[in-house]
């Protein structure tokens, strides 16, 4: 039998194939007129967050209860509440608070998940059944109901409304990953790394982590815009964020008690809402169809 | 030009896709005659336009394409200036087509019967009943035992070479006057691949039909057709009987895809690919588009697109070196000089 | 097909008896002693103890379990801290208004969604379909109930045409429905469209045109089917967010439904209450998944699944 040896790749240094590929991604994103501007608009919105507070006429919690449920002005842009306090710069300084939540559940929720989806897809077997049999647990709440159960649980608060959103999005990314993980594993040069000595941490961290990448980034994008959404709306149920704190959630939850007399209380913040969610919507939209192995031709 | 010998008349065919990019001219100027009862070859690369030369006769270019000028003539009458109701009568019915993938190009969700019946009803006006037991007759006639179990059952319980016999019997239930086959066999094992092409070419002489033969395989156009036309970049490139076009072909592509085949006659080490490779839609050379992979260029070719020419046998071909113009050397002879000119 | 079922039945046993323990262990997740935290802060130790024994908690916790099961076979999830009534009561005598709501907006949305991504998709390229995946978009990104919000004040406050809030006549049921069922609309018709796209690229679509078939029948016949296949999956798991969603729908609209019971109950931190009906909602939706997961195979049975 002829004796085999598998070589390193020849001395001559290609490119580095990860940053190829992100440079396609690029420049399929850049083509995409609509998920660059969700992009843009999510840095704007970054922006606001961070600096925006120190630009608007007004802090959170300035009171005017003479001058409450006027409506927009030159000096009320969105007008004021029930106790005459500034929308716009509620709004304004609200969007840290979108934005945090946003980020932050998304971000623990993702951690948990590819680590469940790459262990679970990885090593297979028992380990799998019962991590995927958990997450199917966890699927079985659908929509809002199993952050309705974690809040009920923890209490209302802001950032037990992030562990919540964060709980609820874990099966997502689990799913995903170990979709991912494998595919990848199944792959005929995992077994050539591995004939190499390649240990499990390194066909993880080398091998399997940089090829689930894309699909995280896309389901991270779109999650955000649902864990916007969910945590608004338990804020609005008052299972949120508590008043004062200029969240829009909560303010919407002010407005409908004045939608009677004054019904921009309710219609600016749920703007607000609309259009951060649809940025991330269409951002994500973006980057699917840029890192899309189907689409690519 | 009217002329009843033949069935079909392409005349400066122009198919352009209008992508982010721009346009990219998929069929650039293509004229070709399908003569009656006979086969024709249509041969190129992928990306030669071959395949949306023939998806225009049938008129299904779908958006971002569009058939831009030109003429189609069948039986006298322009294809392209037909209402989409007019085609549709004409569609599966006085041209029919198969496709190069019978393991998709049938509906998973239909039975066999279903979908060879449906094209009987809509274009002869059958009952379902009578449409069915047509449609266990077409598949007796492609060869199918058992007809009368097949056409209970779906796509996806027949194999490649079985779903081809029966794209076949689709196409042929209405007694087409024109079968356009594109890249029949490619897909298929070598063993059906022979007994498809058999079949085609059986029912070819027994209905008295035409045949446009889309392939990239020469040697499948050696048994099959009777004239084949030579398709780069858009363009026709040499036209001409099977005959003369195997014994003395004219245009440097020609050529050179005859010495890419696999000889059985010669002992070789390699086979001789064309290097390069078909020119991007955005990157088209000015001049003759083989110009920057054909051994034989000269100035004129890479400055000037030559016109597809009548040559002395009444064959045509797109090359400089037959015209006065001709820069190069004088005493060319493309079949036989060709490998040494490509060594160089 | 009947193996199928069978085993995909089996499948959901191991599903609910996870729901279940979670759901049992909601009360003792709680920071804190349960009795205290359910009888409140101001409580007797008296009072404490009466709703320790009263609710076995001084029972080792598998045992409580075990209960807790047995109970709820026997359709006893608790008793209503808030309202001192069998929670099972409580939720059934609601479940019907959360189940007209949910269903009602699943018809529209389900409706609206099709035909939205029918047109986008067959007319792909043109202003038509841009308009209507924007529109989509601005669905998708909506709370609904700020949509409700907004439909109580254009329509209820400024033209006087529907009524602020309640359940029952079918004015009453306009608004909460368009409310609830435009997100659900808007995924159904991404779906959808992406879908038909997916199956008009598909050989057998240019065969049928091959053949003379008309267009419209290319699009009704030969894609529609099998376009639908996924997308019957996205319309099954649509029914548990639009159920959820409910809960915020109901509060806007003040309907006196499941979805406000949980609310209000988790507010007044009626666990037993709470637990009962998460418990249902969560049954509910594995049962409509496994309703969905058969459907799915049975369009799929004549297609080859490898």
């Amino acid at each position: 039998m002829a004796e085999t040896t598998i070589k390193e790749p020849a001395a001559k240094k290609p490119a580095n194939p990860h940053i190829e590929n992100a440079k396609n991604i690029f420049k399929r994103l850049k083509k995409n007129k609509a998920a660059m501007a969700g992009g843009i608009l999510i840095l704007f919105f970054i922006l606001v967050a961070v600096i925006g507070p120190y630009f608007v006429p007004y802090t959170a919690a300035e009171q005017n209860v003479l001058n409450k449920l006027q409506g927009p002005s030159a000096e009320h842009w969105f007008g004021t509440d029930q106790l005459g306090r500034d929308i716009f710069s509620r709004i304004v300084h609200g969007m840290s608070i979108t934005l945090y939540i946003g980020f932050f559940s998304v971000f623990i929720a993702a951690i948990f998940g590819v680590i469940i989806g790459i262990v679970a897809g990885y090593y297979g077997g028992k380990i799998d059944t019962i991590l995927m049999r958990l997450m199917d647990v966890l699927l079985a709440f659908p929509g809002i109901l199993l952050a309705l159960a974690v809040v009920t649980i923890l209490g209302a608060s802001l950032n037990n409304v992030i562990l919540a959103v964060a709980v609820f999005s874990v099966p997502a990314f689990a799913r995903i990953v170990r979709g991912s993980t494998l595919a990848v594993k199944e792959l005929e040069y995992i077994d050539a790394v591995r004939a190499l000595g390649a240990g499990d941490s390194r066909i993880i961290f080398r091998h399997i982590l940089p090829n689930v990448f894309s699909p995280i980034i896309v389901q991270a994008t779109l999650r955000i815009a649902t864990a916007i959404l969910t945590a608004a709306g338990l804020s609005f149920l008052g299972l949120g964020a508590q008043p004062p704190k200029p969240e829009w959630g909560a303010m919407l939850s002010d407005g409908r008690n004045y939608i009677f007399e004054a019904g921009h209380v309710a219609l600016f913040p749920g703007l607000a809402i609309v259009i951060v969610v649809l940025a991330f919507n269409i951002f994500g939209d973006g980057l699917r169809d840029a890192l899309d192995p189907k689409m690519k031709s | 030009m009217s002329n009843d010998a033949d069935v079909l008349q392409i005349q400066d065919l122009q198919t352009s896709f209008f992508v982010d990019d721009g346009e990219v001219k998929a069929v650039d100027g293509v004229s070709l005659d399908i003569p009656k009862g006979k086969t024709v070859g249509i041969v190129g690369e992928s990306g030669s336009g071959k395949s949306i030369t023939s998806m225009s006769v049938m008129r299904l270019i779908r958006n971002p394409g569009r058939i831009k000028g030109g003429s189609i003539h069948y039986n006298g009458e322009d294809l392209l200036q037909k209402t989409e109701k007019q085609m549709q009568k004409i569609r599966g019915n006085k041209i029919s087509m198969i496709f190069q993938e019978p393991m998709t190009s049938l509906n998973p969700v239909y039975t066999i019967g279903q979908q060879i019946s449906e094209v009987i009803q809509i274009h002869q006006g059958l009952s379902k009943k009578d449409a069915l037991s047509k449609s266990v007759e077409m598949l007796e006639l492609v060869g199918i035992p058992s007809p009368k179990d097949r056409v209970k059952q779906y796509p996806h319980e027949l194999s490649g070479g079985m779903r081809q016999r029966v794209m076949i019997a689709i196409a042929l239930a209405c007694n087409p006057e024109l079968l356009i086959a594109d890249e029949p066999t490619t897909a298929l094992d070598v063993t059906i691949q022979a007994q498809i092409l058999d079949l085609i070419n059986e029912l070819r002489r027994s209905l008295g039909m035409s045949v446009i033969l889309i392939t990239h395989d020469l040697g499948v156009v050696a048994e099959t057709c009777d004239y084949v036309a030579v398709m780069y970049a858009g363009k026709v490139v040499e036209y001409a009987d099977v005959h003369t076009l195997f014994k003395e072909p004219k245009h440097p592509y020609t050529v050179g895809l005859m010495n890419s085949l696999p000889r059985h006659d010669m002992d070789q080490d390699e086979l001789n690919v064309i290097e390069g490779n078909v020119p991007k839609p955005g990157e088209m050379p000015e001049g003759c588009r083989f110009a920057p992979r054909c051994p034989f260029a000269s100035d004129i070719c890479t400055n000037e697109l030559p016109d597809l020419m009548e040559t002395e046998d009444g064959n045509q071909v797109r090359c400089w070196i037959y015209s006065e113009k001709w820069d190069g050397d004088p005493e060319v002879n493309v079949k036989n000089d060709y490998q040494t000119a490509r060594s160089q | 097909m009947l193996v199928f079922t069978i085993r995909r039945i089996i499948q959901a046993i191991p599903v609910i008896f996870g729901v279940s323990i979670l759901v049992f262990l909601m009360m003792h997740l709680v920071p804190g002693d349960p009795a205290q935290v359910i009888a409140g802060e101001a409580a007797s130790q008296q009072t404490i103890d009466q709703i320790r024994e009263r609710l076995g908690l001084n029972d080792p916790i598998p045992m409580q379990y075990l209960q807790f099961v047995t109970n709820a076979i026997q359709g006893d999830i608790g008793t209503s801290i808030r309202t001192g009534q069998p929670v099972a009561d409580e939720v059934f005598s609601r479940f019907w208004v959360t189940l007209e709501l949910t269903v009602y907006s699943m018809i529209l949305s389900t409706f609206i969604g099709l035909i939205a991504g029918i047109i986008s998709a067959v007319r792909h390229y043109t202003v038509t379909d841009v308009v209507v995946m924007i529109i989509a978009l601005f669905g998708l990104s909506m709370p609904n109930f700020w949509l409700g919000l907004m439909l109580i004040q254009f329509f209820s406050i400024n033209l006087g045409i529907f009524p602020v809030s309640g359940w029952g006549t079918p004015e009453q049921i306009v608004l909460p429905v368009i409310a609830l069922g435009t997100a659900g609309a808007a995924i159904i018709a991404r779906m959808t469209r992406s879908s038909m796209l997916e199956v008009i690229g598909q050989d057998y679509i240019r065969t049928a045109r091959a053949k003379g078939v008309k267009e419209r029948i290319v699009i009704y016949k030969h894609a529609l089917k099998n376009a639908m296949i996924p997308v019957v999956t996205v319309i099954g798991l649509e029914f548990g967010t639009l159920l959820t969603g409910a809960v915020l729908t109901e509060t806007v609209f003040s309907i006196n439904g499941l979805g406000r019971f949980v609310v209000e109950s988790i507010t007044a931190r009626d666990f037993p209450a709470v637990q009962g009906s998460v418990l249902v909602i969560a049954l509910i939706f594995i049962l409509v998944n496994l309703l969905v997961d058969l459907s799915y195979r049975f369009l799929n049975k004549r297609i080859d699944l490898n």
